[in-house]
């Protein structure tokens, strides 16, 4: 069931939560809507599900226009940032109760219950109330009760966000085979470009109420649209008019007419994987990803000089590219106003 | 901030508070089941037996029949209109259900006797209509609906605020309308904060005497509670009824405090 929101709008008070939206998500698909808070992207999510009532634009889910649907006749599963578990009841009534209010009978209802238990990995927990759960254990449940009722589709706000780095990892990967499994179209949202990466196959980059790209991971790392994109999907460094990841800077110990001088102000081992910030001539702040093997070559000390090359660099100033400190040849450039200048090394 | 004061200034307060509710509290509880049973069980039992004793325990029962389903569904409807759906008016509300709190029982009598009364506003046409309100059951209904509306309101709202509204939508996004939702899941969040407001609406009820003397005219065997009983009892230097009334009136408050006080045990758990 594919969902498409055309020219949503939607304000609190004085504050612009969603400022002429599209988005379009195809059937069967894994999206991300990803953004900073006060992006909109809950706004939107909830604006789907009905939770919230958009002053303009409409929400189709299906080629239905839902707009005026109420919630409860969307047919959507909605999982919660907090659960929000029904702490009344226990893990099998939670799960069932979406079943209930359709008046299935108890029969049923418990074969359903016990497979989505069985779905979430939570069999054996069905008499357990929500406060006996771990935090993981109740988002699994809520997930469970989502699905309970066969939903058209699903969606998911910030579902890892109250949890700890290791539950918050294992759940995503088992969401992703979940969705594999299911194939239900499923949005979810997030404020962590990393999980929205390892997650889901679309992405939609939303920043101040507006969408700002959106499309595959690897799309938007590889050709951000903006400076916004680029510093907000992956880690960037800012030299000058021009951004380069952090990865994209050589380390040298002799300067040429491509290098510019710095000052080794910090190592940070971070396992394999080596973070060295510098300081520039000019004050500006630089970091650069190595790896350990690189870092033991070089030999670097805090307090040390050394040379970085930039070896790719993106520009989004008007329509001239700028080439990075040194750079040789540019090769090609994205359409449009913002330009991509990649050297070659 | 230290955590925990030195043992004597702890033995200090420790002896101030119980001495404190020793004088105010138990003294003259104890002294009142003392003076009552004084002469054994007999006296206060024939004296609440008594036809008029009798009447009173019902009248007072069925004040609390009345009033406390009517103030419970009022008060949670008033909650939820203060928590869920906020607009200018609720300022006013607030502020107004805490009237009775603030007001003397016997000004809200009064109040009740100015607008019922014989050359009251409503009175004449009502008595015109043949609706009887003052000095009948009709007027001390409305006194002890007056004087209990704030309890149920009071404990709800807070207990609304703290389930927040999550709940309700993950109901609404599993199909449910919204009085299915109430029932389902609001009412069942709420309920220990509801059954709370309820056991003090009832004791308040149970004791009210100021604003029911008032519009009641406190005639025996017809408009009269177990306090104004107690009142008149002791006004009439019979003692065994005026005190077997009151240790009545006291154990009915102490069942009540009682169930309160297992509420309240369940809404931490």
């Amino acid at each position: 069931m594919g969902i498409s929101v055309e020219g949503a709008v939607k304000s609190f008070g004085d504050f612009q939560a969603l400022d002429d939206v599209s988005v379009e998500v195809p059937d069967g698909s894994l999206t991300a809507l990803l953004g900073p808070s006060g992006s909109g992207k809950s706004t939107l999510l909830r604006a789907i599900a009905g939770l919230e009532t958009l002053d303009a634009g409409r929400v189709t889910i299906d080629g239905e226009d839902v707009s005026t649907k109420p919630t409860q006749k969307r047919e959507v599963g909605f999982v919660f940032q907090h659960y929000a578990a029904f702490k009344h009841m226990t893990v099998f009534e939670n799960v069932g109760f979406g079943l209930k209010i359709r008046k299935w009978d108890k029969a049923k209802i418990a074969d359903r219950v016990h497979e989505l238990l069985n779905l979430v990995q939570l069999p054996g927990l069905a008499d357990r109330y929500p406060s006996q759960l771990s935090g993981g254990q109740r988002q699994r449940m809520a997930l469970a009760r989502a699905l309970a009722v066969q939903p058209q589709v699903l969606l998911l706000d910030e579902p890892f966000g109250a949890l700890d780095a290791r539950v918050r990892k294992d759940l995503r990967a088992w969401l992703r085979n979940l969705h594999e499994e299911m194939n239900v179209t499923t949005i979810f949202v997030t404020h962590d470009q990393e999980e929205a990466m390892d997650v889901a196959g679309q992405l939609v980059v939303m920043n101040q109420g507006r969408v700002e790209q959106s499309g595959s991971a690897e799309d938007l790392y590889e050709h951000p649209a903006n400076e916004f994109v680029m510093s907000f999907v992956g880690e960037v460094n800012r030299l000058g008019e021009d951004f380069v990841r952090p990865h994209d800077i050589e380390v040298v110990l002799e300067a040429d007419d491509r290098t510019e001088e710095g000052v080794v102000k910090r190592i940070v081992a971070l396992g394999f994987e080596i973070r060295v910030e510098f300081v520039l001539g000019d004050g500006t702040d630089v970091w650069v990803q190595l790896t350990r093997n690189e870092l033991q070559r070089l030999e670097l000390r805090e307090g040390q000089i050394a040379f970085l090359r930039p070896v790719q660099a993106k520009s989004f100033n008007g329509s001239t590219p700028s080439d990075p400190p040194g750079a040789s040849t540019p090769q090609g450039s994205d359409d449009g106003g913002d330009a991509e200048v990649s050297a070659a090394v | 901030m230290r955590t925990a004061s030195p043992a004597p200034s702890r033995w200090a307060l420790r002896v101030v508070g119980l001495g404190y509710l020793t004088l105010l509290l138990l003294a003259p509880l104890v002294a009142i089941f003392y003076k009552t049973f004084e002469h054994g069980l007999a006296p206060p039992i024939e004296a609440i037996t008594s036809t008029n004793g009798l009447h009173a325990l019902k009248l007072s029962l069925l004040m609390v029949v009345i009033a406390v389903p009517l103030n419970t569904i009022f008060g949670i409807g008033c909650a939820l209109l203060l928590v869920r759906h906020k607009w200018k008016g609720n300022a006013l509300i607030d502020s107004v259900i805490n009237l009775p709190f603030a007001m003397s029982p016997v000004v809200i009598g009064l109040a009740l006797f100015l607008l019922y009364g014989a050359k009251g506003w409503l009175g004449p046409d009502l008595a015109e209509a043949g609706v009887e309100i003052l000095f009948s059951v009709p007027g001390m209904v409305l006194a002890s609906i007056f004087v209990s509306i704030p309890f149920v309101v009071r404990e709800t709202v807070p207990v609304l605020q703290e389930i927040g509204t999550e709940q309700e939508q993950a109901a609404s996004t599993l199909g449910a309308n919204a009085w299915q939702t109430f029932w389902r899941v609001t009412l069942p969040s709420i309920r220990w904060g509801v059954a709370y407001g309820v056991v003090l609406t009832t004791a308040r009820v149970l004791g009210e005497f100021g604003a029911v003397s008032i519009v009641s005219g406190s005639r025996s065997g017809e408009t009269e509670t177990l306090p104004l009983y107690v009142k008149k009892a002791f006004d009439n230097f019979e003692f065994p009824a005026a005190y077997g009334a009151s240790v009545l009136l006291a154990l009915l408050a102490l069942t009540t405090l009682l169930a309160m006080n297992v509420l309240k045990r369940k809404e931490d758990a």
